[in-house]
């Protein structure tokens, strides 16, 4: 994009800076578009697992409900308690908004299109799900309130200890692919399994690992069953209760974003990113972006069914998970993997 | 631990077999009714908005015999009356605080001549609180707009009454 815009007489700098704002755009705004659609998905698969029709008033097949819902909610007060810290009270939504979406930059959404194809994507990645903990825990701290500061507490050991388990399997993930670069790491599952799928899942040993990955991801962007954060019946509504108006609603746009970001990065990952599901060459003429937002969209299909199928975990079965089964297990498939391809001697496929 | 428990616990049998429940629900048809375009049938009995009913040749029926003020245990009703020029004692005054009706039917049951009743109109929100305190005029228009329905319905409860 870059040149287009030199080609219309700018210096680079200037064409550079234009390209890299278009390219922000183009990635922020059909990522807010597809939250709101997402809210709309989520919403429909649980009232049809629950015998329920779900939206379906606003629009057709209510389509623009989510639209309803966030013009509601601008038009509302924004009520700040007045015990609150008031700066970090309003910090918090922007920070757990602004990191939401900076995880986008480095997701690949075909071949061409990442905004920064950097060398370190995926550690890129882990740094930014890092920091979204610091917009929970300061919403919960400035409240200034005790149900928002536990639900914070709970909130940022639960991703912490989940981000353990999680780095693990990524090691798994860049053992094979020889590579933290995610658009590498797509390539390098071209033909992996069987020599015609286009998938790290179908292998053996990085299958369980993916399944882990699931389950953590769900963990990291507390959906349910790891939903404790929320947790209706102990905790009014998490972390956010004391928010009102648009800054209750940055914490729904982050927190759906993180979950479509899960939902591309097991895609990304484990199930072929943007190549197409089977190594056949008349496939490939279908854009890779459609392959993975189509990708996507199952894993996002798949987070609503948990929703709609598993009971909440309690506090202390949710860390002895993280702790004494993800972790073990985690640690002693990165030595399975590494003592096997050591012994083939094809690790690194990519590099 | 038995073997067969280990493997069941490793290969997340119950969550899968959970899921595939869940799954098959989801393409089950749907049991909740299209509310405002559907609707569910209504026993002849409902106790929904009430109506004051007048007699075929046009006289109202109620006769200010003031059973129903009486036996409201919620005291939403009030009436007065006076006798009008032809002798015949009417109500002047009819009123009933649907804000206060807890629409257990007692009205209907006290009334003598099937003058007050609970007819099967249960779509009646408003947006002023004002606009639940009826008073009579309001109650006769009632009457006169469902009184087919109500007829109806009264004829199909009468002998079980």
């Amino acid at each position: 994009m870059t040149e287009f815009f030199q080609s219309l007489g700018m210096s680079y700098e200037w064409a550079w800076a234009l390209a890299t704002i278009a390219g922000i755009l183009l990635i922020a705004l059909p990522l807010m578009l597809a939250v709101a659609m997402i809210i709309y998905v989520d919403r429909k698969v649980w009232a049809a697992i629950n015998l329920r029709r779900g939206p379906n008033v606003v629009g057709p097949f209510g389509l623009l409900q989510s639209f309803a819902d966030g013009l509601k909610v601008f038009l509302q007060e924004t009520i700040i308690p007045s015990a609150s810290n008031k700066g970090i009270f309003l910090l918090a939504p922007i920070v757990t908004f602004t990191v939401a979406l900076a995880a986008w930059a480095v997701i690949p959404f075909s071949a061409e299109a990442v905004l920064a194809n950097i060398n370190v994507g995926l550690l890129y990645i882990l740094a930014i799900s890092s920091l979204s903990v610091y917009g929970v825990i300061m919403a919960g701290w400035a409240s200034n309130s005790k149900y928002p500061f536990f639900s914070a507490m709970r909130a940022s050991a639960q991703m912490i200890s989940y981000e353990v388990s999680i780095g693990f399997i990524l090691v798994c993930v860049v053992l094979y692919a020889g590579t933290f670069n995610l658009n590498e790491i797509v390539l390098s599952q071209k033909g992996h399994g069987f020599g015609i799928v286009n998938a790290y899942g179908f292998n053996l040993l990085l299958f369980p690992m993916w399944v882990m990955f699931f389950i953590s991801s769900l963990a990291e962007t507390q959906r349910v069953p790891f939903d404790l954060t929320e947790a209706e019946s102990e905790l009014v509504a998490g972390y956010q209760t004391e928010y009102s108006s648009m800054a209750f609603a940055l914490f729904w746009l982050g927190e759906y974003a993180n979950i479509l970001l899960m939902c591309m990065l097991n895609a990304i990952l484990f199930w072929g990113g943007w190549l197409p599901p089977v190594d056949w060459e008349p496939l490939y003429a279908v854009p890779g972006i459609v392959w993975i937002l189509l990708k996507t969209f199952i894993f996002f299909f798949f987070f609503s069914w948990v929703m709609a199928t598993v009971p909440r975990y309690r506090y202390d079965q949710l860390m002895r998970l993280g702790w004494k089964v993800f972790l073990p297990l985690s640690l002693v498939f990165v030595v399975l993997i590494s003592g096997y391809l050591m012994a083939t001697g094809h690790y690194g496929a990519a590099a | 631990m038995s073997v067969a428990h280990l493997i069941k616990s490793f290969t997340l049998w119950e969550f899968v077999k959970a899921h595939a429940l869940t799954l098959k629900y989801f393409f089950k048809p749907k049991v909740t009714i299209n509310y405002p375009f559907e609707k569910n049938p209504l026993s002849p009995r409902f106790r929904g908005e009430h109506a004051l009913r007048r007699y075929p040749n046009g006289e109202e029926r109620c006769i200010a015999c003031k059973l129903c003020e009486a036996v409201c245990p919620a005291q939403a009703i009030t009436i007065e009356s006076e006798p009008r020029e032809d002798g015949s004692r009417r109500t002047t005054r009819y009123d009933i605080d649907m804000t206060k009706c807890i629409f257990c039917g007692f009205c209907q049951e006290a009334c003598p001549v099937d003058a007050v009743v609970e007819g099967p109109n249960f779509e009646y929100a408003t947006e002023t609180r004002e606009e639940l305190l009826y008073d009579k005029a309001k109650l006769l228009a009632n009457g006169d707009k469902w009184e087919r329905a109500i007829a109806a319905n009264l004829e199909a409860d009468a002998p079980y009454r």
